[in-house]
């Protein structure tokens, strides 16, 4: 008899093997970042921190960073409160057409990101907001919008509504009702979103590629071009950098599940 | 879902009824709270969407269907659309054959195992895309990793070409996508009671039959889910072939990209925007005739 809640040995080390293939790419690029080497040898045949230097000595890679931080702030908030807005009326509503709605906002994800920067372009070209950081915080609310929907229609829906009904039956006005009794209790579900949307500004790149230049270069457009030229440990330093906060990230959403429970 | 139904008709057909005034503030205020969004959303991508529709049609002395005869006559064209369909066919070929057995070991184990897999698949899926690329770069380079340990045990005499070519772009990519299949994979088969396994197995089915018959079926919204978003993603994926591509990839969304920074081609870019649209769309279609769209996107 086969034991009825694991799985066969076999699979098990296959899944071993898959799931070191998913993490040793991203683990190997920090002791890359520690190397003292200029060529990318492994293991580094001496440890410096030149690299982390080059970075934060950089104006450039600084202003970079500098502007990648701002507009996934930024972006990230904005989105929130638009996207909790809408998926609160999507929720809400009754009608079909409006429900069907939902789609729509969700276009973003579903649209190949090229082809949302192409769009993006053409009517920043025509507004002229081209390099700009209202440009470029604005192309990020609407890419960060739908992962707020989806994980505030996620918790509404968990929501049991009657609470709501009797706090306005108990002369809360909507607003109220919502800031009082809804919002406490999706907030999870909201802060979920919100990281979400933050880690999509600070990873976007396609978008940025078209849109931002001057001085308003993101760090994933700097990194993406420099890629293209030639591979620098430098970048082994930024990826370890990032890395660090999409891992702290992790961690807190992982908190963050835990309170919804 | 809990909900509290009016006993009115549904209110979005024509205005037979007359609306009660706290009807018709309850309309006014989703219409408000949706406003931002659909704002944006219009503004930003379905207008443009729109203009290229059109931009699409236009030739030199107006309507023309020129940019979509290039379809049928540039062989770069054709070469590149088939070419990403076949990176798209393997990177979700392999996301199913990799990601099924993580998402299920994932949903069968217990204690601290679930969340040290899950913690495995999410904090790539959570590391940037370029970081991951750049990561491919330093292991399969000519002088990088996997190369030099392959020659220090002497299986190869001369380093293997890993990158800069298809197989590259389809490692990185598959390394990019494979959260994608498990995420919705795994959350397909928590849906599945334990119960009915055991009830399988104490009828007399051993292991695989009652896996294949009552397991695998059950978990096929989640095979469903994770193919679609695999493969749309992986059609319009610019990053790891720019990077990792070597000039040998030329994916349908690097056509896209050079006839607008390279050629100034608006109306090429629209017209191969608007196929590889049509495409995507018709795979979503096609997927939520079998499960519901907002399911594929994790709403539900």
């Amino acid at each position: 008899m086969q034991n009825q809640t694991g799985s066969p040995l076999l699979v098990r080390a296959f899944v071993l093997i898959a799931l070191l293939w998913l993490i040793i790419p991203v683990l190997i690029v920090i002791p890359m970042s520690f190397s003292s080497a200029r060529f990318l040898a492994f293991p580094p045949p001496g440890w410096s921190l030149r690299w982390y230097q080059a970075f934060l000595g950089s104006p450039e890679w600084m202003a970079a960073a500098r502007t990648s931080l701002i507009v996934a702030v930024a972006a990230s908030l904005i989105a929130t409160v638009i996207g909790t807005a809408a998926a609160y009326a999507l929720n809400m509503s009754q009608s079909k057409l409006v429900r069907s709605l939902q789609v729509v906002l969700l276009l973003p994800l579903v649209v190949p990101v090229v082809i949302t920067a192409v769009g993006v372009f053409l009517v920043y070209a025509k507004v002229g907001l081209i390099a700009t950081m209202t440009g470029l915080v604005l192309a990020n609310v609407m890419l960060g919008m739908p992962y707020v929907i989806t994980s505030v229609l996620v918790g509404l829906r968990k929501f049991d509504p009657t609470q709501e009904m009797v706090a306005r039956s108990l002369g809360m006005n909507r607003w109220r009702a919502f800031f009082t009794v809804v919002l406490p209790q999706i907030r999870p579900s909201v802060v979920t979103g919100t990281l979400f949307a933050f880690i999509s500004a600070l990873d976007e790149t396609i978008v940025a590629l078209f849109i931002s230049g001057g001085e308003n270069q993101t760090l994933t457009k700097r990194m993406f071009t420099a890629l293209r030229d030639e591979i620098d440990p430098t970048i082994a330093a930024i990826s370890t950098l990032l890395t660090g906060v999409s891992f702290i990230l992790v961690l807190l959403v992982a908190a963050n599940a835990r309170t919804r429970k | 879902m809990v909900r509290p139904r009016r006993p009115v008709p549904a209110a979005d057909g024509p205005m037979t009824h007359t609306l009660t005034p706290e009807e018709r503030r309850e309309r006014r205020l989703i219409l408000a709270l949706l406003t931002p969004a659909l704002a944006v959303v219009g503004v930003l991508l379905i207008a443009p969407l729109i203009w290229m529709g059109w931009q699409s049609f236009q030739g030199p002395d107006g309507f023309s269907l020129m940019h979509y005869q290039r379809f049928l006559t540039d062989s770069v064209y054709l070469s590149s659309f088939i070419q990403t369909f076949r990176i798209a066919f393997v990177v979700t070929l392999a996301a199913l054959l990799i990601g099924y057995p993580i998402a299920y070991v994932a949903a069968k184990s217990e204690g601290i195992w679930p969340p040290i897999i899950l913690g495995m698949v999410l904090v790539p899926f959570w590391t940037s895309v370029l970081v991951r690329a750049y990561a491919w770069l330093i292991l399969l380079q000519r002088r990088g990793i996997v190369n030099s340990a392959l020659q220090d045990l002497g299986l190869i005499d001369r380093p293997l070409l890993l990158v800069n070519n298809e197989f590259g772009t389809t490692m990185a990519t598959l390394h990019i996508l494979l959260p994608f299949m498990v995420l919705p994979l795994y959350a397909a088969m928590k849906k599945i009671p334990a119960e009915l396994e055991t009830a399988g197995a104490s009828l007399g089915g051993n292991g695989w039959l009652v896996f294949r018959s009552i397991y695998l079926p059950l978990s096929l919204p989640g095979v469903i889910a994770g193919s679609v978003l695999v493969f749309v993603l992986t059609l319009g994926f610019y990053i790891t072939p720019e990077l990792l591509g070597g000039g040998r990839t030329f994916l349908v969304s690097m056509l896209v990209s050079r006839n607008i920074e390279l050629y100034n081609e608006w109306g090429a870019a629209s017209s191969i925007s608007v196929v590889l649209l049509l495409v995507v769309f018709a795979i979503f279609r096609l997927a939520s005739m079998l499960i519901p769209f907002e399911r594929i996107m994790g709403t539900k």
